[in-house]
């Protein structure tokens, strides 16, 4: 279904109800008389008057819009766009945890505080790492956590350091967290493989430097072979590791961040561990660290006796709480059911079958697309479509088409080191048939450039709107309804 | 190459540089604002702030990415195009005129020096300009 793009409001007829109340049994009152006038509105708000019918017919017209893991292959580099298990939904929605309240006492809420100390032991083991904070909501909240924790652990030393390094190939949350932190930002280059420059490296590993990001495998779906290398030049320098988990679905069961010399590794729950990602969310950024960060981890923890489980807040030195009650708890039960679910052997298999299916992909498409960084890969890899730009067909006109084919396109214009960036994931849950498919419409869009990159500039014509005017929505961005206004007209809807 | 005005400096983050005295007007070169795309917001400093070479002064975000700006020379911010503001389109229409985007009281001027020329800069783009 294509072409419904209706707001709410616009259904709205004067007098229309979607409810009927019964009469109140006691008086009316009036707002005015109970209330000062200052917390009083002037007027009515203007909500839509609609019917039950109207509410139930716009939200499913709207849901049938939605684009996901669940209709389409949708291979957003760096995004880990993997189904996720119907069981998780399931688990999350028994009722002992759906109805449990966060403020429920410790005594009456031991089975979530079991699994919720059974899914930080079962990370930490993943990772590598001593303790697992399950607090933060998202990738870039564990960042910041992470961070905090080696400010923290720095303060404590006597040492006020100042700055962070991080690769030109990270992701932007890295130094967003990092500036938001405190710190400086340091930039290193990429070499010509595509990993950290270890010239550059030791040129800014200053005492000034609190810690280095680093992503593995990075951003450009290459394992960083001098990882440890990098790491022990870090600790010699009083630096901490970081590492940023969100490309870990391409090392579970094969390494582990600890052991590849990092102090802290944050994971994204909603790539690696089956959790629903965007608008299905919320997300969960977990984060781990090695024993000598410990005393540094939010609080609460929970910790487990002869008694049971419990929430210890007596952590003098902890960077406190970073998100409300607990986390979001539900994200944790559909992660540790996922990590159940799959054990040992597995996850290892996502690892094998998301770099397999990576590198499936990769040599198809080699021959058709610049490849700046050669493989193998990793679980990603990322194509340029520099070639393609010089016929006048950039990225963004690619990943246009490609919705008018049935796919979802991959990130583009990241990272930045990649001229015209394609950057690809297609994860372990897609079969062969599904890459296939997706190669042959990445291949037919190639051979497109060529001969009739007109049907390219076209694109996308089958979806529910044309091209959107990307500039005008940034440079004037218009967010929200509002009343009075005529409904607003765009050239671009079909 | 009428992309690359001989008269300017350039850098390897691709801003430009118009020395004028003691005064440099800056902004970005029309490779910078290419790979960019339509750029739609500018972060410029404040007036009297102070800045050091190569180190950054502002914040260009396109719809592809937000991008730090760094300075060619050190100094004083000595004028900012208030217009970007309004319209940062004109990086992308005027890179070298109504595009500018600071100027800058030089405090070190033989740091000119280190910066490319023209021709030095189209080499640099030729190699791949990172």
């Amino acid at each position: 279904m294509t072409g419904y793009d209706k707001l709410i409001f616009e259904l709205s007829a004067p007098g229309r109800v979607g409810y009927s109340l019964p009469a109140p049994d006691v008086p009316n009152a009036d707002p005015k008389a109970l209330l000062p006038a200052k917390h009083l509105r002037a007027s009515a708000p203007e909500l839509p008057e609609v019917s039950e019918l109207d509410v139930v017919r716009h939200y499913s017209r709207l849901s049938q819009l939605n684009y996901g893991v669940d209709t389409h292959f949708y291979p957003l580099g760096s995004c880990t766009m993997k189904y996720n298990p119907k069981l998780n939904e399931d688990m999350a929605r028994l009722g002992g945890f759906a109805r449990l309240h966060p403020l429920t006492p410790e005594a009456h809420s031991q089975g979530a505080l079991q699994l919720m100390w059974e899914l930080g032991r079962d990370l930490a083991e993943i990772a590598g790492m001593d303790a697992v904070s399950l607090q933060p909501a998202a990738g870039a909240q564990g960042e910041l956590a992470g961070v905090l924790m080696i400010r923290a652990y720095h303060l404590a030393r006597g040492e006020r350091r100042t700055k962070v390094l991080v690769p030109d190939s990270a992701h932007g949350t890295n130094p967003a967290s990092t500036a938001i932190a405190g710190y400086r930002v340091v930039q290193l280059k990429s070499d010509a493989e595509g990993g950290v420059d270890l010239a550059d490296l030791e040129r800014n590993l200053d005492q000034e430097v609190a810690a280095l990001m680093i992503t593995v495998p990075n951003t450009l779906g290459l394992f960083e072979p001098r990882i440890l290398e990098i790491s022990e030049l870090c600790h010699a320098r009083g630096a901490q590791v970081y590492m940023d988990g969100a490309n870990l679905n391409a090392i579970l069961g094969i390494t582990r961040p600890g052991d590849l010399g990092c102090d802290v590794c944050h994971f994204n729950l909603h790539k690696t561990f089956t959790t629903p990602h965007g608008g299905g969310g919320p997300g969960a950024g977990p984060v781990g660290v090695k024993a000598h960060l410990e005393p540094f981890l939010p609080t609460p923890v929970v910790t487990k006796s002869d008694d049971g489980y419990e929430l210890d807040w007596k952590r003098p030195q902890s960077i406190g709480k970073v998100q409300a009650f607990w986390g979001n708890f539900g994200m944790l039960v559909r992660a540790y059911t996922y990590i159940r679910t799959m054990g040992p052997d597995g996850l290892r298999a996502v690892a094998d079958n998301a770099i397999l299916n990576a590198n499936y992909l990769m040599k198809r498409l080699e021959p058709h697309y610049d490849l700046p960084y050669p493989g193998p890969c990793m679980h990603e890899c990322v194509f340029s479509a520099r070639r393609q730009k010089k016929l006048g067909i950039a990225a963004m006109d690619v990943a246009k088409r490609l919705l008018d084919l049935g796919f979802y396109a991959p990130s583009t214009y990241f990272p930045l080191v990649v001229e015209e960036a394609l950057m690809i994931e297609p994860t372990e849950t897609e079969s062969k048939e599904t890459l296939d498919a997706f190669c042959d419409a990445m291949i037919q869009i190639a051979r497109e450039a060529e001969s009739t990159p007109q049907v390219i500039h076209d694109a996308p014509v089958t979806t529910s709107v044309r091209r959107l005017d990307q500039t005008l929505a940034a440079r004037q961005p218009d967010l929200r309804w509002k009343p009075g206004r005529a409904p607003a007209v765009s050239d671009t809807r079909v | 190459m009428a992309n690359y005005p001989t008269d300017l400096k350039y850098t390897k983050e691709h801003e430009w540089a118009r020395v004028e005295g003691n005064r440099a007007r800056v902004g970005i070169t029309v490779y910078a604002q290419e790979q960019l795309g339509d750029v739609v917001f500018i972060e410029l400093p404040k007036v009297g702030t102070k800045v050091s070479q190569m180190q950054a002064f502002g914040v260009v975000e396109s719809v592809k990415a937000v991008s730090d700006l760094f300075a060619p020379l050190s100094g004083e911010v000595a004028e900012v195009n208030a217009e970007l503001v309004k319209k940062p389109e004109l990086v992308n229409q005027d890179p070298y005129g109504k595009g500018w985007m600071l100027v800058i009281e030089i405090s070190s001027p033989q740091q000119a020096d280190a910066l490319l020329t023209a021709q030095q800069y189209e080499e640099f783009l030729a190699k791949g300009g990172h």
